[in-house]
């Protein structure tokens, strides 16, 4: 899952604390990425490029950690075995996708002890929609289906970028996904064709899920001053609006078809721009959940939390004399 | 965390959850080793990506659950990240001239206007 749209910018003070690079070095830099290639670990950088490329991977790698809580939990209720099957491999991958991410950043040079701690500690984010309720299984369902399918966009998007250990992450993560959409598709089909209480269930989870959703890419990017920089490098590789359009242009239909909708009257396409118009979907609450104020910011922190401090002793056990950090290769 | 009672999920509401901060310690994910998968017998390894071990034996299951979940797969390698040794990637000017080094590819080698030429000529006498 999970390429968490929206990463939360720090503070605007602070990022107008430019690094003055050396002017050949960055023209050389900008030279390469334009001619497609892909840089490398050990390819000089500019620093805003490394901490903006950790800051993004990491809360990537953050949001598939914390985005298996809500999922995983449902695995001893998953409605029959073949659902349960599902759902195990697909909160395995979702693990799987957090290593292969922060092995990624770690490659850019902050270990994976320090980006535990900064999550541990909510001074790292993860995607917003992780801090809302899965309280049915209809919304294990939409989440498989819907939440999945944003981050694809996100991701699929990213993975032409200019890193290549993120790339090549990302690339795999992708492969992955497709199984997460179809059996997310697969279960969302099944409640909306099957009895009136099953389609009903689906429609309340949408309807809880549709602001999320919205929210999910993050807000209109136009106005930030590192977006068309970010994008020069290749870092960021389409617009929070851009993405959100393309997401509805293919999953409005697809959910429609099976006689669900999403509570919004205004959500319209505009038939002269191509664009989706939709609902002001509350930014405010956004910004609060971000701040931590969601309503369960604070279990999934503690319940992460309750994994590292009882996992401890199994990792005291196995340490071995060469167990110190080492940076990963590529 | 004092509500934590009140959790949606049953799961969730039976743990006894930390109070207060948990910190990582440095090196506590130990060090990293570098993945190596052969598809098929034949085939050679490939390099696939890394994972975080103690030791070489954990770090092949390690490795086995990260990167041989689907697909083929007969073998894996694993190699400490330390043991690797590598070029530089800013040496990369010191391989540009090889696709030059035409006298090292099939493809320089040309002679069949040579011969034509030479028959042609014999045929005249």
């Amino acid at each position: 899952m999970y390429g968490g749209g929206f990463i939360p910018d720090e503070n605007p003070k602070k990022q107008t604390e430019a690094v003055a690079e050396d002017p050949a070095l960055l023209a050389e830099f900008q030279a390469r990425i334009d001619r497609g290639e892909k840089i490398e670990p050990h390819d000089w950088m500019p620093a805003m490029y490394r901490k903006q490329l950790i800051r993004m991977i990491e809360q990537h790698a953050h949001s598939e950690i914390i985005g298996a809580l809500p999922e995983g939990t449902w695995i001893t209720r998953a409605p029959g075995f073949r659902r349960k099957m599902a759902l195990i491999a697909k909160v395995q991958d979702e693990i799987g996708h957090g290593h292969l991410l922060y092995t990624a950043a770690e490659t850019l040079g902050k270990p994976r002890e320090q980006m535990i701690n900064d999550l541990l500690s909510g001074k790292s984010k993860y995607s917003n929609v992780f801090n809302y309720p899965a309280v049915t299984w209809a919304d294990v369902t939409v989440i498989g289906f819907l939440i999945d399918a944003a981050a694809i966009v996100n991701q699929l998007a990213n993975s032409k970028g200019s890193y290549g250990p993120y790339c090549r992450a990302l690339e795999r993560i992708c492969a992955e996904e497709a199984f997460h959409l179809k059996q997310g598709h697969d279960a969302f089909v099944y409640l909306a064709t099957g009895t009136p209480q099953q389609h009903e269930m689906l429609q309340a989870a949408v309807n809880r899920w549709y602001k999320p959703i919205i929210h999910f890419f993050g807000p209109s990017d136009k106005e930030s001053v590192h977006s068309e920089q970010l994008m020069r490098w290749k870092v960021k590789m389409a617009s929070n609006d851009d993405m959100r359009n393309q997401f509805l242009d293919m999953y409005v239909p697809k959910v429609r078809e099976v006689g669900i909708d999403f509570p919004d009257p205004n959500l319209k396409k505009d038939p002269e721009t191509g664009k989706w118009n939709f609902s002001d979907p509350d930014w405010d609450e956004f910004y609060e959940v971000i701040k931590g104020n969601g309503p369960c910011n604070a279990e999934r922190l503690a319940v992460r939390k309750w994994a590292e401090e009882k996992g401890r002793w199994v990792r005291q056990a196995l340490a071995t004399p060469y167990t110190k950090s080492t940076v990963p290769l590529a | 965390m004092s509500d934590q009672n009140k959790s949606l999920d049953p799961r969730i509401a039976r743990l006894e959850l930390p109070q207060g901060e948990s910190i990582v310690k440095p090196d506590e994910y130990w060090g990293t080793f570098e993945v190596f998968l052969q598809e098929k017998r034949g085939k050679f390894h490939q390099h696939v990506g890394s994972v975080h071990a103690p030791d070489q034996e954990i770090a092949l299951v390690f490795a086995k659950e990260q990167y041989a979940r689907r697909g083929k797969c007969v073998n894996m390698w694993v190699v400490k990240t330390t043991d690797i040794f590598a070029f530089p990637l800013a040496d990369e000017d010191m391989f540009t001239t090889t696709p030059d080094k035409q006298h090292r590819e099939a493809g320089m080698y040309k002679v069949r206007d040579r011969i034509q030429a030479y028959q042609e000529r014999e045929k005249k006498i």
